[in-house]
């Protein structure tokens, strides 16, 4: 592969199905943490109930798509209520302990053995997007512009997930102009002073945990739908951590945030990883095996993830492009 | 909410209208009684001041009755109706308002926001109606006229624009204050409003206080240096370690010697319990990191 | 001082590691084996079943084989050194035609188990012939054994939680890459064997000792900065989840994602106390819990520095204003913390292998124990660990076994929502 091969297989990445699920996910994300403070740490099992639901709907059950999809995002409100009736009591570091541990049980639950034959155990579920294929309008040679390639499925994915994306933005803005918006950002500031100006803070924290929830639902969804496949191994931990990142480069309370996190982590992920696996390839690498095989070059890129999610969060916790007097995360 | 008039005792009461009345009200943490209170009244219209030593459970009291803590025991009535355990939103709402010893500012939104949240009734604080400027756009534009009237009064207009975390101390109070008066509360109930605020801004605070019993509003106000009370309070009721040991018109109870031994006795007892000590320290505490804010912030 | 509790540590550690040699190497023989028990239930008690031959097969062709005796138990040795078998999966299979008339399995389908060599123990393999006993001896037998196995999995997690917990009562840190200081130690100690074909017991001192520097460079390289900067909590929290995601893959970069396993500690021969069975390396992997335990809490009860330490956990402002080196304490908190969690990765990798996400993986249950104790609480700690401990292994008896961490989880989340300050906290106070 030459240079050129690893700009546009970064873009390719940057803009496409992957950046997509974590911009969803994030603009959900966003609306707990960067607007109403919540530090929900159970992202991926909103993602998870929402992907498992249409995936498990379809190759189990038989269900058609759209029905699915619905469920889907219903599973979330589901969700959302069961953790948040009684999680949102507690404070923030707790809140974050019970999330990421209720998070961790339903993705060792769906992916158990004993639950093979409705969710798959680790293989999850696969081959259930024919009904979306269906809708696909993409001529089927695929697409190429500016020494960039996708093909045809990919392509019609990211039509549906970047106007899903912007949609989602626009209805963020609305909201978080708004006095219902003023509310969730105040409740983040200090809920007790909003409690004592007569605001039912609890039902806002849970508005905004449904609403979150729902989108990242979406993002579970679309994770399915791109990738034809939901495995437990999609939604770990980790995946909640990524999304955090991909929030706090763009800049958590930012209705772009999102969008600009995600292509920014995935362009500099996938550049990294394609520079890293390029200098460590061939017969004769760049790097020589002794001091990075191609299966060290893989790690490269998680390695400069952490780095990047605490250096961003040491000296520009605003994110790349923010206001640190409106949006800095401080000791609240 | 059930409108559950009671009777208030009147055994004890000294006073003709009162629109807040406590009965029996305790609360517990561990071993130590925080506060321990058998009748408490507040009379309508006027500034009751709320003092007592560092440590005597006045903040706690406070906490109880706007409802951010619950009591072992007790009842109390706001204009008849209980509020034994109803969430401190409600509370808000049936027109009680506090603010806090620690000014809750919130800090990354503007001060004009701060104001505009205090509004109560606002169409666009609900979910679907929030997306359609239409529908609360007009309720916005009185809110915000009223809460520039209120802004010139404590003369923080000049900053509506401003991150309200940018405001000095004084200037948080003010804020803190006006933005209670949002809610057009009946009963406005300040947890030491003066408390790491500078001399010169103190006056006006004070003054502040009085314009809001000459508008018609009902006062209570927790302090904990006495001279600060005399001027302003048409009542003051002395808190130490948890009960209420006087009460009276300013100059009867600071002459009243129970109030004076509770003062020097808190001050000066060498035995201190070890809460009485962590109180003092947190007090301390919390007026050094007021402090600390402010500058930062200035 | 702070040398002193380092050298006494050692010491202590020392002698116990030493002792762990010593009645296990008495038992040693050098293979695996794949041992197991018949016995008929359908009479009781249950007869023993003799002459059944069993198999061990890989990649297909037999390479061992064996027939039970008069007792009914059999053991076979895997030929082949240990070190070489690690890793490799075997399938046990039952010849079926030699058992006796009437005799059959409980499961007819069950007739072969695939396992994969994680450590040097023997392996042991199960056959249930006859009817399921249900009576209540083999419930309790079941019971008993899953409580002997949470005690000594509950001793794990307080070694690896005490760290956890000290740091967040001290510094307010909720420290997600407390497992990447438990996969430190398990790594290092690796390494001295794996590189410098060190013993067992100094490889795993140096690399507590290590562990210990790791922690007081985590403090000072970041966290003392942090705190220096006024970093808020939550900011912090996010942080340490960076740098768990930077250490774990740093970690895989270097070791790679096998599975490792120590060498020269044997496993011994099971100890049989009624019909519950106890491995004497756990047995004595517990021992060095509990000393270590007793030592921590002993020093945190008696010594000056302990006494300042639980000082700036209940109140870091008043502990400094009545002249506490608020900063020492720390430090020493990290040097400690850091040595403890090494010393459980140790402890852990001893146990079940280990990979360089061993800590990350058990870092919810650490949570989990921590919690339910009541953060920042040393004995709360310990109590939580061995309450969880035995969670996660008596669930087995009713969940499947994948599922057992589940319980953990799920105790963890109803912990929080009862009683936020665990079982043995404060009651935070309002206002």
């Amino acid at each position: 592969m030459e240079w050129s091969g690893v700009l546009s297989g970064a873009i390719e990445q940057g803009i496409g199905p992957s950046a997509i699920i974590y911009c969803l996910a994030a603009i959900g994300l966003n609306i707990h943490f960067g607007y109403t403070g919540l530090l929900n740490f159970g992202q991926a099992a909103f993602m998870m109930v929402g992907g498992y639901a249409l995936g498990s709907l379809i190759q189990t059950w038989g269900w058609p798509l759209f029905p699915s999809l619905v469920v889907g995002l219903l599973m979330a409100v589901v969700l959302a209520l069961v953790l948040g009736v009684p999680t949102l009591r507690l404070r923030a570091d707790y809140l974050a302990i019970a999330t990421i541990a209720a998070a961790e049980a339903i993705r060792q639950v769906l992916g158990s053995a004993a639950l093979n034959d409705e969710f798959g155990g680790q293989d999850g579920r696969y081959g259930f997007v024919d009904g979306m294929r269906s809708l696909n309008f993409v001529p089927s040679g695929g697409v190429h512009f500016l020494g960039l390639d996708f093909r045809s499925y990919d392509f019609f994915i990211m039509i549906v997930g970047w106007t899903l994306a912007l949609l989602l933005c626009g209805f963020v803005y609305l909201l978080m102009r708004s006095p219902w918006g003023r509310v969730l950002k105040s409740i983040r500031e200090d809920e007790d002073a909003v409690r004592s100006l007569g605001k039912n803070v609890y039902s806002y924290k849970m508005q905004a945990l449904v609403l979150g929830g729902v989108i990242g639902a979406l993002a579970g969804i679309m994770s399915g739908l791109a990738t034809s496949n939901v495995a437990p191994s999609d939604f770990a931990t980790d995946t909640t951590f990524f999304t955090y990142t991909v929030l706090l480069i763009g800049g958590a309370a930012r209705v772009f945030g999102p969008v600009a996190g995600a292509l920014i982590f995935w362009f500099f992920i996938s550049g990294l990883d394609l520079f890293f696996d390029k200098m460590t390839s061939g017969a004769n690498p760049t790097i020589p095996a002794s001091i990075m095989t191609d299966d060290q070059a893989s790690l490269m890129r998680l390695i400069f993830l952490g780095l990047i999610l605490m250096l961003i969060m040491i000296y520009r916790p605003q994110g790349i492009f923010g206001d640190r007097r409106e949006l800095a995360i401080d000791a609240h | 909410m059930p409108t559950d008039t009671q009777p208030s005792s009147d055994t004890q009461s000294k006073k003709s209208d009162s629109i807040l009345v406590a009965d029996g009200v305790t609360r517990k943490f561990g071993g130590l009684t925080a506060v321990d209170v058998e009748h408490f009244e507040i009379q309508r219209g006027k500034i009751t001041a709320l003092i007592g030593p560092n440590g005597a459970g006045k903040t706690t009291f406070f906490n109880l009755l706007t409802g951010f803590d619950e009591p072992d025991s007790g009842e109390w009535t706001f204009n008849g109706q209980s509020l034994h355990g109803v969430p401190p939103y409600k509370v808000a709402r049936k027109g009680m308002v506090r603010t806090f010893q620690l000014t809750k500012v919130l800090s990354r939104l503007k001060v004009i926001e701060n104001m505009r949240l205090g509004a109560t009734g606002q169409r666009g604080e609900k979910f679907f109606p929030s997306l359609f400027k239409g529908l609360w756009s007009g309720q916005e534009k009185e809110n915000t006229d009223r809460a520039m009237d209120l802004l010139a009064r404590f003369k923080l207009d000049a900053k509506a624009d401003d991150f309200a975390g940018s405001l000095s101390g004084g200037q948080r109070k003010l804020l803190e204050m006006a933005r209670a008066l949002m809610v057009d509360p009946e009963l406005i109930m300040l947890d030491e409003p003066m408390a790491g605020v500078n001399p010169a801004l103190k006056q006006s605070l004070l003054g502040h206080v009085k314009s809001l019993r000459d508008e018609g509003r009902t006062v209570l106000f927790v302090e904990h240096d006495m001279d600060m009370v005399r001027d302003i309070s048409d009542w003051v009721v002395v808190m130490a370690q948890g009960k209420i040991v006087a009460e009276g018109p300013p100059d009867t109870v600071m002459a009243n010697q129970a109030v004076i031994d509770a003062y020097l006795g808190a001050h000066h007892d060498a035995a201190l319990t070890h809460e009485t000590e962590e109180e003092i320290l947190a007090a301390a505490e919390a007026e050094l990191e007021a402090e600390a804010e402010a500058e930062e912030n200035s | 001082m702070r040398l002193r509790t380092a050298a006494l540590l050692s010491i202590v550690m020392g002698v116990l590691l030493m002792g762990l040699t010593s009645p296990a190497q008495a038992a040693t023989n050098e293979a695996i084996d794949v041992t197991g028990k018949l016995a008929d239930t359908r009479t009781d008690p249950a007869k023993p079943v003799p002459g059944v031959k069993i198999s061990v097969e890989k990649d297909g062709a037999e390479i061992a084989s064996g027939t039970s005796g008069a007792d009914g138990s059999f053991s076979i040795a895997l030929p082949g050194a240990p070190i070489d078998l690690l890793g490799e999966v075997i399938t046990v299979k039952i010849d079926t035609d030699t058992l006796p008339e009437g005799a059959d399995l409980r499961d007819p389908k069950k007739t072969s188990y695939k396992v994969t060599i994680k450590t040097d123990s023997d392996i042991q393999i199960n056959y249930a012939i006859g009817p399921a006993t249900d009576n209540s001896v083999g419930k309790l037998t079941e019971i008993g054994q899953s409580g002997i196995n949470g005690i000594f999995l509950g001793l794990l997690l307080a070694l690896a939680a005490l760290g956890l917990s000290l740091v967040f009562g001290t510094t307010g840190l909720t420290n997600f890459a407390h497992g990447e200081l438990i996969t430190f130690g398990a790594l290092a100690a690796f390494l001295f064997q794996d590189q410098w074909g060190w013993a067992f017991f100094p490889a795993a001192l140096l690399a507590v000792i290590l562990s210990g520097a790791f922690g007081l460079a985590n403090d000072r390289l970041l966290w003392k900065p942090l705190r220096g900067r006024g970093t808020g909590l939550i900011a912090m929290m996010i942080v340490s989840i960076g740098l768990s995601i930077f250490l774990r893959n740093i970690y895989q970069y270097f070791f790679g994602a096998d599975n490792h396993q120590y060498t020269g500690v044997p496993a011994g021969k099971l100890w049989n106390i009624g019909s519950i069975g106890i491995s004497p390396k756990a047995f004595y992997i517990a021992v060095v819990c509990v000393v270590v335990l007793v030592v921590v809490s002993l020093a945190v009860q008696r010594t000056r520095l302990g006494k300042a330490t639980r000082a700036v956990s209940d109140n870091p402002a008043l502990a400094a204003s009545s002249g506490i080196d608020v900063d020492r304490v720390i430090t020493t908190i990290w040097i400690v913390g850091g040595a403890l969690a090494g010393l459980s990765g140790i402890m852990w990798g001893l146990t079940n292998g280990f990979d360089y996400q061993v800590g990350n993986k058990i870092l919810l249950l650490v949570f989990a124990a921590v919690t339910l104790g009541g953060l920042g609480t040393i004995w709360g700690t310990m109590a939580g660990s061995i309450i969880v401990g035995l969670l996660v292994e008596m669930s087995s008896i009713i969940l499947p076994s994948e599922l057992k961490y589940v319980t953990a989880l799920v105790v963890l989340v109803l912990i929080l929502l009862v009683r936020p300050q665990g079982l043995l906290g404060r009651a935070e106070r309002v206002g």
